[in-house]
């Protein structure tokens, strides 16, 4: 393939990531708003408040540290903290690895810094291989969002209406569930493996102090092995 | 010198990058044995009922609200709705629903 393909390829491949990442993108407004607003409040300036959205860009753990920052934790215990919430992204890597398309390291090891709970569940229910190219359309504009929101949400405080706020944190869950629905219609070994993971999430939720990191690992490790192990039906496409 | 807080938060970054970047770079994909492969493709759709449950029901300590915003998005997308309209439907049927009996 000639250079000149290669680009018009590759340019259509990230415009298409942009536009699969911008629901992403208007899922973040509200989680990073409010992360903005609450890292005002615990203490943070604006510049290390946008910096950890820029280097760190993952939800959960920034949230966390915040409380840590507030109540005056060491750094050792707050990196520490970050790594175990953030250690399942090992296996959502993993899994893309599984399915990623032969380009090269530099552009793996790029792309990979914007692999989060969202961008990988919308790379990894699509047909076909994951290029560096989709990756990174869907990456940088959700990232975007993250950061420039957390920005401004710093800045503007508790400006937005509460109804608002309230009902945008539904978007990721909205997300998700748009991401599992298409799948799940055509096979049913994909409503069980959601459902499994579901139910054991669940449980581990409620009755272990485990943190939501680690319930997030072992329930998809459980219900993936599962399957895998027990069923003897379709084979192609999950 | 700088900040002690940016050094936390650098350090944050690094051990975040880290796991998100060793197996994709590390892992040969064709060298995956066979039945690991089948787990990691199953990993997508179990993380992503994972990733709803339990959490949709402790929304916002509401659990109507999780209902109304799961409903929505469900049909939206059981109708082949596009993710953005499936998101925004969703915020929108809960802001109304919030308006009217919150």
């Amino acid at each position: 393939m000639n250079v000149a393909v290669t680009r018009r390829i590759s340019s259509s491949l990230f415009r298409s990531g942009l536009q699969k990442g911008s629901s992403i993108a208007i899922g973040y407004m509200p989680v990073a708003f409010t992360f903005g607003l609450l890292a005002k409040s615990s203490g943070l300036s604006l510049f290390e408040a946008v910096g950890m959205s820029i280097f760190v860009f993952a939800g959960a753990a920034q949230y966390i540290s915040l409380t840590l920052f507030a109540a005056g934790i060491s750094g050792f215990e707050i990196i520490l903290t970050t790594f175990i919430v953030n250690i399942r992204h090992l296996l959502m890597s993993a899994s893309i690895c599984e399915k990623s398309a032969d380009d090269p390291k530099w552009k793996k090891a790029l792309y990979s810094f914007f692999i989060t709970d969202e961008t990988f569940s919308v790379s990894a229910v699509q047909r076909g291989n994951v290029q560096a190219a989709f990756m990174l359309g869907v990456g940088l504009i959700a990232w975007s969002s993250w950061v420039v929101f957390s920005g401004i949400g710093y800045l503007v405080g508790s400006g937005l209406p509460t109804i608002l706020q309230e009902s945008m944190g539904i978007a990721l869950y909205a997300l998700f569930i748009g991401l599992l629905v298409p799948s799940a219609r055509k096979s049913f070994k994909v409503i069980l493996l959601a459902s499994i993971a579901a139910v054991v999430n669940s449980i581990l939720t409620f009755n272990t102090p485990l943190s939501t990191g680690w319930t997030i690992i072992l329930s998809t490790l459980f219900a993936a092995v599962l399957i895998e192990l027990v069923w003897k039906g379709e084979k192609t496409d999950a | 010198m700088l900040d002690s807080y940016i050094w936390i938060i650098l350090g944050m970054a690094a051990v975040t990058y880290i796991p998100r970047m060793l197996p994709l770079v590390a892992f040969q994909t064709e060298s995956i044995p066979p039945i690991l492969r089948g787990v990691l493709k199953n990993v997508p759709y179990a993380i992503l009922g994972a990733l709803i449950f339990p959490g949709i029901v402790t929304f916002n300590g509401e659990l109507w609200m999780g209902i109304v915003g799961a409903l929505t998005a469900f049909i939206a997308a059981y109708f082949g709705a596009s993710l953005i309209v499936i998101v925004i439907s969703s915020i929108g049927v809960l802001s109304i629903c919030s308006l009217l009996f919150a």
